[in-house]
């Protein structure tokens, strides 16, 4: 079953055509990587699949939770988080000067069952809701192993954990589509293993579909089932890891010039 | 053809204001651009621009002579200012969030008009700006007066000059690519601290340019006769395309026609309040202004 | 002491403090000068509260809250002379509009960078002004608006109910508001101020909030200005100037960006300061603009920064008195009204 298409994707940025005709088709349960050398688009295809940026051309489709397909051209962005499609950013986006609870419980919006009203007069709904949701956003916590720092700030939090946080937060919207931008982006070789046995385990416990980009060639061909490369906008190569490591196409374009894109 | 005439004089009177704001809008303008900052002091500059002449003139008397020199001593102390006013209130709060700069901006447009309320040889109350003769020409019924022909000449005089800097200097361009990129425009070596200050230099010298020009056709001064042109002026900004040099240029023309028929065929009451449903109107309509690009946040 | 238990003592504490306040107001142990400078000093921090929702827990900053002050207290004015409402009514009334304006200018601005309302709400505050002066019939016109009946006309009591309602008003904001910044709306607010792109990421409708904050914040500043009008007694256009939504910048500002307990210091404090600082006459104007300036070089969150940024929570203060301390719970009262 397909959770998420594109048809003809692109988008222009002045004269510049940052992706084009991106067609992409992710299954159910799939864990898939979308690599590339810097520039290459990859960013620009999750901020488009999320509703940052709007495409110029072609249409993205994502199965939303009752299992039909919508077309999210020109949803904004929370409404695509409220389908079930959720995010973490490259340059972590967590909210810094709050706790790391409340960044959990702000990701954990989409399922707050009171009304503001209810919250300003402390009526029981809102003490009912807001213990389940605490007690939901430690859960997850746990997961990660960081439950023990849920009042702390987020900004206090050594990058590692940051990286994590973003993930735990972008599971609290509970979705079944999760897009990770780069997550093992700073973190040294054990953090990254564990990182992929995390990666493992969330898919499996929250049924969920991910989309990762990542520069870390170990944990792209480590956990993903299928590559996705993409070089100056357009889709070069799509296979297994296997396939894709021996992609004439993809090691001119792409392993060739590991090197510079380590960084 | 009466009405024909009316307009067009109202036409020719909101050019002359419009141009005005112009010069005004491309000192918000060129300051957004760069470091994205509504500099809600810029109208002050225009205050402060008008004293200074003021008393410049007063010193030298006013002939067509001194009144043009007074303009080298106001665009000199105003850009002093405008640098000093970036140096100590602006810069340190750069990597800090936007609202805490423009909180500042406040505090520092308010230093100034209350700072030349206090002061003992300025004062709350209103002064008369030494003017020339009044000398109208008629062109077929329609009356221009040589204050309005002087407004004319400055200001597209000094747009034409900035224009000629921003695109055809190597510090103009470096301006260009401080606003396109901060880090990138670093990176390739251009001192950014030395364009942003330069950007002040400009955007003030053209607000005291302004506010001689402005008091000319408005001559009566006080502390705080730059709040409002200084209101209009941003809004002539952010109609034109904040950002947008040409934009600036239109939205002030826009902005003076608009306010002088509007005084001349509804109600000068309403003067004040068109500029803010014009506002409102690009805002619902094009938000980036007319000239403007669309701008979103790299994510 | 169970936390429940905290809560009661602190609403006793909180009832027991107002009420001695009273006392003190009707023994004219605080003269009548005294109190009428505590009432204003309680209506600038209703406002400033409402200034503090939009700028310091949303990240849009308004400039003009002088703007809902005046249509507060205008419209409480006219319900009370024109249609002879009863005065709560008519301030409920007045809180009503104010937020009405708010909703109409929130509608068109919010979308756009948070730059965007700055102006819009400087423009309304002058054409608000503009426009009293050129509607005789219902605002006197500049000359002002006089014989607005007041909370009493019964000279022993009036400063007494003034200074009741006024606290009572201010208590029931704080606490109120306080309650709904520690929901999970509230935390959606606030992650607005935080990082835009990122809530709205996180399902969070940004516009729907910033609306609902900015509507909620011109309620609260219409309120201050609806109990301003009964108060007083008397309006005139210029009482709702910049210069007057610049002051409630400060207050917020120097208490600190998104902490009530700073705004009600700062509020109380600075108007304080203000009588104090009397004899300087005009040079007090340029001093307010350099307290503004220093704070955001120097010292940016405000007086509570000092105090690590956080709200002084009563019922955490009775539960440590109790012996018994409460882990990290943000509480429902404060004690902010306390001198």
């Amino acid at each position: 079953m397909t959770v998420l298409k594109t048809e003809n994707l692109s988008i222009q940025f002045g004269g510049l055509m940052a992706v084009a005709n991106l067609n992409l088709e992710i299954k159910k349960g799939e864990l898939v990587g979308l690599i590339g050398p810097n520039g290459a688009g990859k960013t620009t295809v999750f901020n488009m699949l999320t509703g940052v940026y709007k495409p110029s051309e072609g249409r993205i489709l994502v199965q939303d939770r009752n299992e039909q397909n919508q077309d999210i051209g020109q949803l904004h962005p929370y409404q695509i988080t409220a389908l079930g499609m959720a995010r973490t950013f490259q340059n972590i986006r967590l909210f810094k000067n709050l706790t790391v609870l409340d960044n959990v419980r702000i990701g954990n919006h989409l399922n707050v069952k009171y009304k503001s009203v209810e919250g300003i007069f402390r009526l029981p709904g809102y003490y009912r809701e807001e213990k389940r949701i605490e007690e939901e956003c430690r859960e997850l916590l746990k997961i990660f192993d960081i439950e023990h720092k849920g009042d702390e700030l987020a900004k206090n939090l050594p990058y590692g954990e940051q990286r994590k946080l973003e993930i735990v937060r972008a599971l609290a919207t509970k979705p079944h589509i999760l897009l990770l931008d780069e997550p093992a982006a700073g973190m040294n070789p054990q953090e990254t293993l564990e990182l992929m046995d995390l990666i493992k385990y969330i898919r499996e416990r929250f049924a969920l579909t991910i989309i990762l980009i990542e520069h870390d060639m170990k944990l792209v061909m480590g956990i993903c089932q299928r590559i996705v490369v993409l070089d100056y906008g357009r889709m070069i190569a799509c296979g297994t890891p296997a396939e894709i490591a021996h992609n004439p196409l993809v090691v001119k374009a792409y392993l060739g010039k590991e090197l510079e894109n380590d960084a | 053809m009466d009405f024909l005439q009316q307009f067009c004089q109202q036409t020719l009177n909101g050019l002359s204001l419009g141009s005005i704001y112009a010069l005004l809008a491309l000192g918000y303008t060129m300051v957004y651009g760069i470091v994205k900052l509504i500099n809600f002091a810029h109208g002050d500059i225009l205050m402060v621009g008008a004293f200074v002449s003021y008393f410049v003139l007063k010193q030298w008397g006013i002939t067509p002579v001194t009144l043009m020199l007074s303009f080298l001593p106001a665009m000199l102390f105003c850009l002093t200012m405008g640098v000093l006013i970036e140096k100590i209130c602006y810069k340190p709060l750069r990597n800090q969030p936007r609202i805490n700069a423009l909180i500042t901006a406040i505090g520092v447009s308010f230093l100034l008009e209350n700072g030349a309320r206090v002061l003992p040889f300025i004062g709350p109350n209103p002064r008369v700006y030494p003017t020339l003769p009044v000398v109208n020409y008629k062109f077929f019924g329609i009356n221009i007066s040589q204050v309005q022909i002087l407004v004319f000449v400055v200001a597209i005089g000094l747009m034409l000059l900035l224009n000629y800097i921003i695109n055809f200097t190597k510090i103009g361009k470096a301006m260009q690519a401080v606003s396109f990129d901060k880090g990138a425009a670093a990176l390739m070596g251009i001192n950014v601290d030395r364009i942003i200050s330069f950007t002040f230099v400009l955007g003030s010298s053209l607000g005291a340019a302004a506010g001689i020009l402005f008091a000319s056709a408005y001559p009566q001064i006080e502390p705080y006769m730059g709040i409002m042109p200084g209101m209009k002026a941003f809004i002539a900004a952010v109609f034109g395309g904040i950002g947008s040099i040409p934009g600036a240029v239109l939205g002030g023309f826009i902005l003076g026609v608009a306010e002088t028929l509007t005084k001349g065929f509804l109600s000068s009451q309403l003067a004040d309040a068109i500029a803010f449903g014009l506002l409102i109107l690009i805002l619902v309509v094009k938000p980036s202004g007319l000239l403007g690009k669309p701008m979103g946040e790299k994510v | 002491m169970s936390k429940k238990m905290n809560t009661v003592v602190s609403v006793l504490i909180v009832a027991s403090i107002l009420i001695i306040l009273n006392v003190l107001v009707m023994l004219r142990v605080i003269d009548e000068y005294a109190s009428q400078v505590l009432t204003i000093a309680g209506i600038n921090v209703i406002i400033a509260l409402g200034l503090n929702l939009i700028s310091g827990f949303t990240g849009q900053l308004a400039l003009g809250h002088a703007g809902f002050m005046a249509v507060g207290a205008y419209t409480t004015a006219a319900l009370m002379m024109k249609l002879h409402l009863p005065t709560l009514v008519a301030v409920f009334g007045g809180a009503l509009m104010s937020a009405f304006f708010g909703f109409l200018i929130g509608l068109p601005t919010l979308r756009l960078r948070g730059d965007y309302l700055a102006i819009v709400t400087l423009g309304f505050g002058e054409i608000i002004r503009v426009l009293m002066i050129n509607l005789p019939e219902l605002t006197g016109g500049p000359a002002g608006l006089k014989g607005i009946p007041t909370f009493t006309t019964n000279f022993f009591w009036r400063p007494v109910l003034s200074f009741a309602l006024v606290y009572l008003t201010m208590t029931l904001v704080v606490v109120l508001l306080n309650n709904l910044l520690n929901s999970s709306h509230g935390a959606a607010i606030i992650s607005i101020r935080e990082d835009e792109i990122a809530a709205n990421a996180m399902g969070i409708n940004v516009f729907y909030y910033k609306i609902f904050a900015f509507t909620l914040s011109a309620f609260i500043g219409g309120l201050g200005g609806a109990l301003y009008a009964p108060f007083f007694g008397y309006l005139s256009p210029n009482m709702f100037n910049f210069q007057k939504s610049v002051e409630f910048l400060i207050i917020v500002v120097l208490g600190g960006m998104g902490n009530l307990t700073g705004t009600v210091v700062a509020g109380i404090g600075l108007t304080y300061l203000q009588e104090i600082l009397r004899f300087l006459k005009d040079y007090r104007l340029v001093i307010y603009p350099i307290i503004l300036i220093i704070v955001m070089i120097f010292q940016p969150s405000g007086i509570m920064g000092l105090f690590g940024n956080k709200e002084f929570s009563l019922t955490r203060f009775v539960g440590k008195l109790a012996g018994k301390q409460l882990s990290g719970e943000q509480s429902s009262d404060k004690a902010g009204e306390v001198q």
